[in-house]
Parts: structure tokens; C-alpha cells; sequence
């Protein structure tokens, strides 16, 4: 599947898509507000029916948080990848994909775990692994995580 | 082909003839017979929990299954409830969620009880001592422990040795005495400096 | 009459149940919180975590070839696989071609640990049934496929026998000859596996008709593997975005159509057969050659994002890498394909008795650690 065409259809259904540079797969860059109509648009698409999100990754970049999403069309067998950029660190807020592709409930709980990202209109947003450990208070994945008592660093 | 494994003399390999120090000599001829008698019992129908974390969780089961078969050595069946076993092998890492819960089991489990640590993780934390947040680095700081068997995950012939050594040293009890080691768990002095969280140590 | 309003009054009662997380048939420390009414489900809330290591968070601190090492430990089923994914992103990153060599052995390897691991599920899942003898039958045949892996690779499960570039050793000189003794033993005894176990009437009342899942809802769960091809849902990475020797050999992807438990059985019989098709069309050609690539000593990736899928034995397994040009990786993410997997097992299981849950936990064939990571 030729990325150029994949493009174009995209372009065809999403006119205001950022492509980012040419990586493995085709990537589209979007603030965090576009995500559920990016998602919606992509999945009901006749042309493209992007149906399948396999992969959902949180990231804690310097000066921003990133949710990556992964995903690929079944029937066409596309693949593309959607990165959502959240500015904000102190307060990290994004719309949950969840009642789109119901996967994102637990990837969603997990980043929410793992990052402190808050998503929106979640229906169940707890801690996925963590929530029973007294002290656990801050997310460990943060790149400024740091516990003394629990932490061996080497 | 480049790995050499140095040999070691039958002599050297001895069994672990240290725990036959523990028994204690003289006494009433009646009970240490009785002692005696008991003891066998105990040590060849020792059942295990089926209590598995992770991979080592496997090599218990394939150390029960057909090739090996620890049934041989009356450490036969698997019990579901805690309050029917006698020896809770610990096979896999044991988290911070899941070390409270462990402990429960123990608890619930009636005397004697005994403990097998299985693999790296159940010894010192293993592959997941460093630059971790959530493992427990040996379950010696839950519980406290009877036999250690080194692997990632052992070899079920090493299992097999361990629940041996175990029975050796069942053999070496008394009824006379406490266990030093139950003793001290009731007493609150062991298990050492685990701390569940930062402010309060672990009860 | 007394006896019908007390049975009626119990089987309208509303009970809070939970299993685990030491229950002998959560296969691990899963832990679910059952709702019921009488004995009809009406809520499965798994709750996770008690295994939870921190693997991803370790990772940001190891270097390339340490991590193959903790990807053994995710789904220790499925070693093998889970280390492949990790070296071809790797290799891709830095787009080294490994030897053929290579290829044909670790597409091999991959095919016999999806066996053993088929044969591990085949025991349990007998188990959760009630039927212990398959634990002996399956684990008796599993343990040839061991001794291979043990004769190469020195390991009996957590192998991390694939490097980064290559394989740590070079396969036994027997390899070639124990292979295709097992499958010629192997394929005289998978029959008798549906005849212990498939045809048996309780076994089918059990799962036929249960834990019914849909194609479309199969995808939006992010349901892979076979229990997403017992639904229809064709998320065969090999046969889609083929890797290593895939694209060369000759193998069906098994379907069914059902969605039920019977389905998810059903493909993963399949499967062994097709394994063993694939081993065979491969281990008389392995070509002489390098068994490793020349790599450097230390790896560092470039900079960039890199994502690699392959099928591991429960589904799809995918690695996300992100570098900032250093040893160690920026971002190190995990798709471990029983986790989504798990967060249907409300859908599967809602409105069907308590007894039934245990069969649909078993069809889905789960192993905790690789969703906790």
C-alpha cells in the first residue's frame, strides 16, 4: 500500500490533517481536541474504515505529553498512526476514544495510570495496576518520577 | 563448545548435612520415637498450595506432570484453600499489590506450615531488582522462609531437591520445641525491614 | 412449595463474588469481581496489577540486548516470540539484514513454542473443564518440544536465545533430527487430543454456544489471536504483515465463524496443525551460514519511532520504541495481546452461569504477567 494514495484518501475525508515525515507508517499530528472526530471520521469512512486500534501508547516528552494511537483498517489493511500532542503538563486533559474502539478502555486507564493524563467522559477511569499500593501517588512513568525508598538505581 | 563447566568430586557434593545439627539430641526415648514417627508422616505427604505467579508458576506444574512427577515423594496434591495445605511454594515475583495478599495466605494456612522460595524473583527479587517501583525483592521480607531454589525459573529437578532438603528438615523437628522461626513471626520480629509503605513499616 | 419460594429467593438474590487473585483457575493472580444474580452473571470487573513489574519502566534503563531478556518474562508461553519482536524492531531500526540462516531457526523455533504453547492451554483448559487427564497427556508431549529447546538454546522456558543481529548460539547438531521426530510423533498423537477431549459431550455442552463474541465487536476490543480468528476477525500478522519466512511458506490462517468457546478451541487445534505444516516446509532447507549477524558491540538505535508486530501465541504482541539516539530506549511500550484480550471478558461472560466463567477464561487462554507487565 503506497502511503501517497493512503494520503490522498485521507486528505479526501480530513482536509485539515497534518502528515508528520515520513516514518514506518503514514502519522498524523493533531492537538488533543480533534481526536474524537479524527477517530470517528476515520473509522466511518467507506474509503478507509480504520476499525482496529491495536496500540495505544502515553509519552512524556519535554515540554508536552503525547498519546499515540495505532491504528489499522481490517478490511483495507492500512495502518496509520495518530499522535495527539497535550501541551499542558500541569494538568493533562484529553477526550477519551473509548465508545469508538472499546480497547481504549483499559489503554486509557492504563496511561491514565502510568501518565496522569485524564480522559474525558471515560466510564470507568480508575488506577489499572497501582491503585492498592498505599504511598503510590505519583505516575512512574513520568520522566520526573522519583522514589527513594522503593527504587534501586543502578 | 567455549563453555566449560568445572567438574566437581562426589565427595565435595555432599547434601546439606548441616540441618541434622538441628536436632536436638537426647531427651525421653518415648518422644523422640514419637518424634520420629510423626515427623515421617509430615514429611512425606507434604501438600502444596497452587499458588503461582508467573513463570515458575509453569516448571511447578510440569515438575507435577508426567515426566517428573513429584507425586514420588508425596508432595502430591495440589489444594486450592490454603487451610488444606502444608507448604506454600512461592513460584514467581511477588509485587508490592500482591505481598499483603500473601502474606493473608499464610496466615490462613495451618501449622506447621512450610515455605519454598522458587526462582530469582521468590529469592531476592531476581531479574527485577533494579530500577523498579513495584517488585518485592525476595519473599523472605513477607514471609519467612524454609528452602531456597535458585533459577530463572529452576529446572523442576531443582524443585524436586528443594522439597527434598525440605523433607530433611522436617525430619529434624521436634514437637517438644516451637519452631525459633514461628516463634519470631508470631512475636513480630521477622519478616525483616520490608516497609509496605514510607510512613509505616510493615506489621 | 416451601422449597420453590426459598430456591426462587436464592436465585434472585444479588451476590458480590471474588475470585482471586490466589484462585487455581485465574491461571496466575488475576482477580475478578463477579456480580451475580442467582447463579446468572451480571458483571465481571477484573481488577489488575498483581504482577505488575514495572517491565516497560526497567526498560528505559537497560540497553537493547538486556531488554530481550525481560521480554521472555512478559508471556513466558511464547519466549521465543516475544524476543523475535524485540530484535526485528531493532534490526529494523538499524536495518541490519540477518543471515537466512537465521530466519528459517527462528521461524522454526517460533513455530515449536506456538506448539508447547498450545499444548500448555490444551492441559489447562482441559483442567478448568474438569478433566485432569489432559494436563498429563498435553504436558507429557509438551516436554519433547522442551528438550529441543533445551538442547540448543540451554533453556527450558525463558530461552533468550535471539539476540539483536542473530542468535546467541547456533542450533545442536541434532536439531534437524529431533524436530522431525517430534513431528512425526506429534502428528500420530493430536489426534487422540480430540479424542480425549473434543469430541466429549460434556466438554462440547460447555462451550458450544458460550461466551458468544462478535466479529465487529471483536475488533473494537482489540481481540487478536485465536480467540479473535474464533470469531471471524482475520488478525493473522503473519499472514498480513508478514515477517521473518512467512511470506514464504505455505499456511492457512484458521477461521471460524461461531465467536463462541468451542470456536477459540477449535483454532487453536487448528493452529498446531498449521505449525506443523510450516516446520516442515522449512527444517530440511535451513541454509549453512552465520547464525548472527556482525553487530556492534554497543547498540544504539538512531533517532525515531519504530514499531514491530508479530503473532505471538495468544495474539498479537507489538513493540514500541521510541530513541532519542542513546543505548537505552526513550519510550519502551509493550502491546501485550491478553490485555485487550481481558477487557472483554465482561461481554463474554455477562448472563452466563458463574461455572461458565471459567470455561471462557479458559478459552481465552490468558497469562497474567503478560497483562500486568
Amino acid at each position: 500500500m503506497n502511503n501517497e494514495v493512503l494520503k490522498e484518501k485521507i486528505l479526501a475525508v480530513l482536509p485539515k490533517a497534518e502528515f508528520a515525515p515520513a516514518g514506518q507508517w503514514l502519522t498524523i499530528t493533531l492537538p488533543k481536541e480533534r481526536i474524537r472526530s479524527y477517530c470517528q471520521t476515520l473509522k466511518d469512512s467507506p474509503e478507509l474504515r480504520f476499525d482496529f486500534l491495536f496500540c495505544q501508547t502515553g509519552l512524556d516528552l519535554a515540554d508536552q505529553f503525547q498519546v499515540i494511537y495505532h491504528l489499522e483498517s481490517t478490511e483495507f489493511r492500512y495502518v496509520i498512526v495518530l499522535k495527539a500532542s497535550i501541551p499542558n503538563k500541569e494538568n493533562p486533559e484529553i477526550d477519551t476514544v473509548s465508545d469508538i474502539y472499546r480497547t481504549a478502555e483499559f489503554h486509557e486507564r492504563e496511561i491514565y495510570d502510568f501518565f496522569g493524563i485524564h480522559f474525558k467522559q471515560h466510564p470507568d477511569l480508575r488506577r489499572i495496576f497501582l491503585d492498592e499500593i498505599s504511598d503510590m501517588i505519583g505516575h512512574p512513568f513520568r520522566k520526573d518520577y522519583k522514589d527513594e525508598v522503593n527504587i534501586i538505581e543502578r | 563448545m567455549g563453555i566449560k563447566i568445572k567438574s566437581m568430586k562426589k565427595n565435595d557434593f555432599r547434601d546439606n548435612d548441616t540441618l541434622e545439627l538441628f536436632k536436638q539430641s537426647g531427651g525421653n526415648v518415648l518422644i523422640t520415637t514419637l518424634d520420629e514417627i510423626v515427623n515421617w508422616g509430615r514429611s512425606n505427604s507434604i501438600w502444596p498450595l497452587t499458588f503461582a505467579t508467573s513463570c515458575c508458576g509453569i516448571e511447578m506444574m510440569a515438575t507435577g506432570a508426567s515426566r517428573h512427577d513429584f507425586a514420588r515423594f508425596g508432595i502430591e496434591v495440589y489444594r486450592a484453600s490454603p487451610r488444606q495445605a502444608d507448604v506454600i511454594v512461592v513460584a514467581g515475583t511477588i509485587v508490592r499489590k500482591m505481598a499483603p495478599v500473601l502474606k493473608r495466605l499464610y496466615d490462613q494456612m495451618s501449622d506447621p506450615k512450610y515455605v519454598i522460595a522458587m526462582g530469582a524473583c521468590a529469592v531476592s527479587g531476581g531479574p527485577f531488582y533494579y530500577n523498579t517501583y513495584s517488585v518485592v525483592r525476595g519473599v523472605e521480607h513477607v514471609i519467612p522462609v524454609d528452602v531456597y531454589v535458585p533459577g530463572c525459573p529452576p529446572r523442576p529437578e531443582a524443585l524436586l531437591y528443594g522439597v527434598m532438603q525440605l523433607q530433611r528438615k522436617i525430619k529434624s523437628e521436634t514437637m517438644r520445641l516451637t519452631r525459633d522461626r514461628d516463634r519470631e513471626y508470631a512475636e513480630g520480629t521477622i519478616p525483616p525491614k520490608f516497609k509496605l509503605s514510607k510512613e509505616e513499616d510493615h506489621e | 412449595m416451601i422449597e420453590d419460594t426459598v430456591i426462587g429467593s436464592i436465585e434472585q438474590q444479588e451476590y458480590t463474588i471474588n475470585m482471586g487473585p490466589q484462585h487455581p483457575s485465574t491461571h496466575g493472580v488475576l482477580r475478578l469481581v463477579v456480580s451475580l444474580k442467582g447463579e446468572i452473571v451480571t458483571q465481571v470487573k477484573p481488577h489488575l496489577g498483581y504482577i505488575h513489574r514495572g517491565i516497560e519502566k526497567m526498560s528505559e534503563s537497560m540497553t537493547y540486548p538486556q531488554i530481550v531478556h525481560l521480554t521472555d518474562r512478559l508471556d513466558y508461553l511464547s519466549a521465543h516470540i516475544n524476543n523475535h519482536a524485540l530484535c526485528l524492531a531493532v534490526e529494523n531500526a538499524l536495518q541490519v539484514e540477518v543471515p537466512e540462516r537465521v530466519k528459517y531457526i527462528r521461524t522454526i523455533m517460533d513455530e515449536l513454542n506456538r506448539i508447547a504453547s498450545h499444548q500448555l492451554w490444551w492441559c489447562s483448559f482441559g483442567m478448568d473443564l474438569g478433566a485432569l487427564t489432559c494436563f498429563f497427556y498435553g504436558l507429557r508431549d509438551r516436554e519433547y518440544i522442551l528438550d529441543i529447546f533445551e538442547e540448543s538454546c540451554g533453556s527450558r522456558l525463558l530461552h533468550s536465545y535471539y539476540t539483536p543481529g542473530g542468535l546467541m548460539k547456533d542450533i545442536h547438531p541434532g536439531f534437524q533430527k529431533r524436530v522431525k521426530d517430534f513431528i512425526k510423533y506429534f502428528r500420530k498423537v493430536l489426534p487422540e487430543y480430540d479424542q480425549l477431549l473434543t469430541g466429549n459431550v460434556i466438554m462440547q455442552e460447555r462451550t458450544r454456544g458460550i461466551g458468544n463474541i462478535t466479529k465487529e465487536e471483536a475488533i473494537s476490543y482489540g481481540f487478536t489471536g485465536p480467540s479473535g480468528r474464533g470469531s471471524g476477525f482475520a488478525c493473522d500478522v503473519r499472514k498480513h504483515h508478514p515477517y521473518a519466512l512467512y511470506d514464504k511458506v505455505d499456511f492457512q490462517e484458521v477461521l471460524y465463524h461461531e465467536g463462541d468457546s468451542l470456536a477459540r478451541y477449535q483454532v487453536r487445534i487448528g493452529e498446531m496443525w498449521e505449525s506443523m505444516k510450516i516446520i516442515e516446509q522449512l527444517i530440511d532447507n535451513i541454509p549453512e551460514g552465520d547464525y548472527s549477524a556482525k553487530m556492534k558491540a554497543v547498540i544504539k538505535l538512531p533517532e525515531g519511532e519504530y514499531y514491530q508486530r508479530v503473532e505471538a501465541a495468544r495474539g498479537e504482541f507489538g513493540v514500541y520504541i521510541l530513541s532519542d539516539g542513546g543505548k537505552t530506549p526513550y519510550r519502551l511500550k509493550l502491546r501485550s495481546p491478553n490485555f485487550s484480550n481481558l477487557s472483554a471478558i465482561d461481554l463474554l461472560a455477562r448472563n452466563f452461569k458463574i461455572a461458565d466463567l471459567i470455561a471462557i477464561g479458559g478459552s481465552l487462554d490468558l497469562v497474567i504477567p503478560d497483562i500486568d507487565r
